[in-house]
């Protein structure tokens, strides 16, 4: 294939008008046909590791499942908004109207868990 | 009437309408409702999660419940092989659909081969992500159907109530994304996709990727951890 290794949206970090970019699409250097096919076979062999250790009765029973789910699906959720809706490469005003609203969401979900006693912080001994 | 100096000032030298943020508006609007989609689903996750593990009648999804705590013996109810592969149908799609604005984005490139072709084909990514989002939502109604068969619907205990007004709102979400896409689908039909309206295909990629990322949170936080 002859443009395989291109860039699918603009080419090699050209100005994106440079390859027959729509004027007013705020769109920078983004990721390659081979950078979005590697990106989905993370995706998919990272799924299939949660899928794995979810059948690991021993790993389930440990204090490691919960925080390696949790990390893995953090790290998921990041490649996809990053790479896929180009968050890495965009503005950084859409990067604060993500992630704002993100944080506060994140947050607002902890302080419920905290609020109604499902996850606690034990002091001393 | 606009003087052709005032078409200038509005219109921009590249044909895009100035903004005082120099970003297009479209995009800033989609950005600003993906936050506020985040602040929606992290009530709704918080709801479920609250609720985890405070039903006082199953089925419960990651226990088994035996008699006399419910009238019949029941399974954990949650399937995991199935929902396991629908959300990796949900993450090809994502793939289908950054080809499909790739596609749009490129349309005026030369394509010398039959690679360049298929990479180039929008009508191609298009239906592909239509087609992977409707098989999602085949999943769904399959999973939704088994359990009401088995015994939980969305007034049986807290359980059903949070996780069908989670997952039941994701779907809404995915379903519009599919007729969004249809749409675009329609119009590349219609007249073609040109490069011109690759920001209107990057609005709608974008919100199906968050969908996306939802989902992703969805599994691990609702089918996965026990």
């Amino acid at each position: 294939m002859a443009h395989k290794d291109q860039a699918p949206h603009g080419g090699h970090g050209t100005p994106t008008h440079e390859a027959g970019h729509a004027p007013g699409h705020d769109a920078h250097a983004h990721p390659t046909w081979k950078q979005y096919k590697w990106v989905a076979l993370i995706l998919t062999a990272i799924t299939v590791v949660e899928v794995w250790i979810y059948y690991i009765p021993s790993f389930v029973a440990s204090k490691l499942f919960v925080p390696s789910l949790l990390i893995m699906s953090a790290v998921k959720f990041a490649i996809v908004v990053m790479y896929y809706m180009h968050l890495k490469y965009d503005a950084r005003l859409f990067r604060a109207l993500f992630t704002g609203p993100l944080i506060i969401a994140v947050v607002t979900i902890i302080s419920l868990l905290f609020l109604f006693g499902h996850i606690a912080v034990r002091m001393g001994s | 009437m606009a003087s052709p100096a005032l078409d200038h000032i509005e219109a921009g030298p590249h044909g895009h309408h100035y903004t005082t943020t120099g970003l297009d508006s479209r995009k800033i609007a989609i950005w600003a409702f993906i936050g506020s989609e985040c602040m929606l689903f992290a009530s709704l996750i918080s709801t479920y999660l609250i609720y985890k593990g405070r039903s006082v009648v199953g089925p419960f999804p990651h226990e088994a419940c035996n008699p006399p705590a419910c009238a019949t013996a029941l399974k954990p109810i949650l399937n995991i092989p199935v929902t396991s592969a629908s959300t990796f149908v949900l993450l090809m799609s994502s793939l289908a659909m950054v080809l499909a604005l790739a596609a749009v984005e490129n349309r005026n490139l030369p394509k010398h081969t039959t690679g360049d072709r298929i990479l180039g084909s929008s009508k191609l990514w298009l239906w592909a992500t239509c087609i992977l989002g409707a098989t999602f939502l085949a999943f769904q109604a399959y999973e939704f159907t088994s359990f009401v068969h088995e015994g939980l619907t969305i007034r049986t205990n807290l359980f059903g109530s949070s996780f069908f007004t989670l997952t039941g709102f994701h779907g809404a979400h995915v379903t519009a994304g599919v007729i969004w896409l249809g749409t675009l689908l329609a119009i590349d039909y219609k007249r073609g996709l040109q490069p011109s309206d690759a920001i209107n295909v990057d609005i709608a990629a974008l919100y199906w990727h968050f969908v996306d990322v939802v989902w992703i949170a969805i599994f691990t936080l609702v089918y996965l951890i026990q």
